[in-house]
């Protein structure tokens, strides 16, 4: 019986599966072996890539220093060794351009995963921070703070928490909207989207009644700027950082099923909308948290990802760490470039990044590498 | 002998009308079980039901002895694994990444070498390991299916659901995907529910068959007692002539009945 059931369809096979009789591992299984060798070389090569940029890049500016120095300088800081250590360079070093990298590699980071884990949980290639409204919403913030003097905070840091509040306030919004029809991916994107242009009119409304003075600071705030980074804020940041970012990191099987369809995470015993409305949770902080510091940057969080996808492919397990590294890098170019191009003058990093960034976007998914990681 | 599953007062609607009321089934061990009816009679919702990707009203389902509905998600996917029957999905994965996802419900965190393995057997079982590293999307409707039916394999229980896994294939993948199902149920004791629409495919590849109207079984039993022009009258609304044809009953449609008061047109 077995016999005439194999005959008749050659295509099964039951013999010792992925191993030839000799147990040797066959060209597929090798094939594979080093596919996956391969991602995590990429993931290696990455976090290089990261220190040697951020270590040169920390030497631009207008007090010229060498890499050694900076090393050195860190070192004496962090173990005082008695070294001979220039105190204004110290000074530069530690309290101006430290803040300014290391604030950018946790922005770069934090937007690159966000973006990641919001388009797996929306199934869409085109979600991100921005388009789902959680920017215009701090936008919003800002700008109640600037023409109606209302702010939540009291103290140097009252934009930064009128941001923070209306940013979360917006997120909560859009995922409470969205658990009334049952958390699908489709409601959080169009309630996304709505509340996006709500927030946008909103603010439009508060230039065309604002004073001259407080449309500069609203504007320039749109343009999004790391420069205003500094040690208090990054333990802020670092903070829900290494709260978050794990949390996301622990979801990435359940991501890996989700980007399937929700039916099909579910039977293979993934609770779907729970994993959505926790992902979108601890993400839309996150956001929250950067904005509110950076202004509006929203364009790592929707390109670093497909950059990554378009590099190692969409396992979660491999994907998120490389989404963040690819923002962080991505975000670190841009704030040299806007630190340098014009001597002196400072260009908002938001435009730089959107400015070098959509070209290499577009040509990254124009170039037409074969294969669509978004179709 | 212990059924492989039972399902008792299911209940269950979407907004307005229950679609499945007080519904109750039981199908035995090592069988390939087909689920026929017209459109909108229930057959996916049910599948959905049992697998619990739709949460029924009220009910139970049991497998074997064990009640999936008072136990988690996770443990309940080692007992029931689904096959879905279109798979538009935005973002792509391998072959090999897609299958190891069935291994989820036996996860910690980590995929080890025992999953891994689990992986190759499958995919060597369904002849289609030389796909492993291509990408899911870019397969034909055939390969899809395969895959598909790889990673229910690859999440180990004893009992698959399949939602249409003919419909969209041609008649040589159509042949393909009944015969390699019909060699698992023999040869690994699964048992197989499949909802179909292709009368003729379900006669040649069922044990048994069920026929749905409304959230209703009309009829129950081998193929030969089930597709008789009188059941096929009531539930379909059509005149059909059935002529036995090797092994199995074979249906061939003649014209619709204009019957007044049927459910559908």
């Amino acid at each position: 019986m077995r016999q005439a059931l194999l005959r008749a369809t050659p295509g099964l096979s039951w013999q010792a599966p992925g191993r030839t009789r000799t147990g040797k591992m066959t060209p597929m299984r090798q094939a594979h072996a080093h596919s996956v060798q391969g991602k995590f070389f990429f993931l290696g090569a990455l976090l290089l890539l990261l220190i040697i940029a951020a270590s040169f890049i920390i030497t631009l500016g207008q007090v010229p220093m060498t890499v050694r120095q900076v090393y050195l300088t860190l070192f004496d800081r962090l173990i005082p060794s008695g070294l001979d250590i220039n105190p204004i360079l110290a000074h530069v070093i530690w309290d101006i351009r430290m803040p300014l990298i290391t604030g950018t590699v946790i922005c770069g980071v934090g937007l690159g995963v966000c973006g990641c884990v919001m388009q797996a949980v929306l199934k869409n290639p085109m979600a991100s921070p921005f388009t789902l409204g959680i920017s215009s919403g701090a936008h919003f913030g800002v700008s109640l703070a600037v023409v109606f003097g209302i702010s939540f905070l009291d103290g140097p840091y009252f934009l930064v928490g009128n941001a923070f509040v209306c940013a979360a306030l917006c997120s909560g919004f859009i995922i409470g909207l969205s658990a009334l029809r049952g958390a699908t991916s489709e409601t959080l994107i169009l309630a996304g989207i709505a509340v996006n242009y709500l927030f946008q009119a909103a603010n439009q409304l508060f230039t065309y009644i604002a004073d001259d003075e407080q449309r500069t600071v609203m504007s320039y705030w749109g343009m999004g700027s790391l420069s205003d980074l500094n040690w208090n804020s990054l333990w802020f940041l670092g903070a829900i950082c290494l709260v978050c970012l794990p949390f996301l990191y622990g979801k990435a099987w359940d991501l890996n099923l989700m980007t399937t369809g929700d039916d099909c995470a579910r039977s293979m015993g993934v609770d779907a909308h729970a994993v959505r409305m926790a992902v979108m949770v601890v993400a839309s902080l996150l956001v929250a948290a950067i904005v509110a510091f950076t202004g509006v940057i929203g364009f790592v969080g929707l390109v670093a990802p497909h950059i990554a996808r378009i590099i190692i492919g969409n396992d979660h397990r491999f994907l998120i760490p490389a989404s963040g590294g690819i923002g962080s890098a991505l975000l670190l170019i841009a704030n040299a470039v806007s630190m340098n191009i014009l001597g002196g003058v400072v260009i908002p990093v938001g435009i730089i990044m959107s400015m070098l960034g959509i070209p290499l976007f577009l040509y990254l998914i124009i170039r037409g590498k074969r294969r669509e990681f978004w179709a | 002998m212990i059924n492989k599953l039972t399902v008792k007062n299911l209940t269950f609607g979407y907004a307005g009308d229950d679609v499945l009321h007080d519904f109750f089934m039981a199908i035995g061990d090592g069988q390939i079980v087909s689920i026929v009816g017209p459109n909108g009679s229930g057959k996916s919702t049910l599948i959905k039901c049992i697998d619990r990707i739709l949460e029924p009203r009220s009910g139970d389902v049991l497998v074997e002895r064990q009640d999936l509905f008072k136990m988690n998600r996770k443990d309940a996917a080692r007992l029931v694994a689904y096959v879905p029957q279109n798979s538009l999905r935005v973002f792509t994965h391998t072959v090999f990444d897609v299958v190891l996802m069935g291994r989820r419900p036996h996860l910690g965190w980590k995929a080890n070498e025992q999953d891994e393995g689990k992986v190759w057997e499958v995919l060597g079982l369904l002849g289609i390991e030389n796909l492993a590293l291509a990408f899911f999307s870019e397969l034909s409707g055939g390969q899809q299916q395969k895959v598909l039916i790889a990673r229910a394999l690859a999440q180990d229980t004893g009992l698959l659901l399949l939602d249409e896994p003919t419909s969209n294939l041609d008649i040589w993948h159509q042949i393909d995907v009944m015969e390699i199902l019909r060699t698992l149920v023999r040869k690994q004791r699964l048992t197989a529910i499949i909802a179909i629409h292709d009368l003729n495919m379900a006669a040649r590849y069922s044990d048994r068959m069920l026929m749905m109207k409304k959230g209703k079984i009309l009829a129950n039993g081998i193929p030969d007692d089930v597709l008789t022009p009188e059941n096929l009258g009531t539930v379909y609304g059509i005149k059909a002539m059935v002529k036995r044809i090797g092994d199995s009953p074979f249906v061939i449609p003649l014209s619709r009945v204009l019957a007044k008061g049927r459910g559908r047109m």
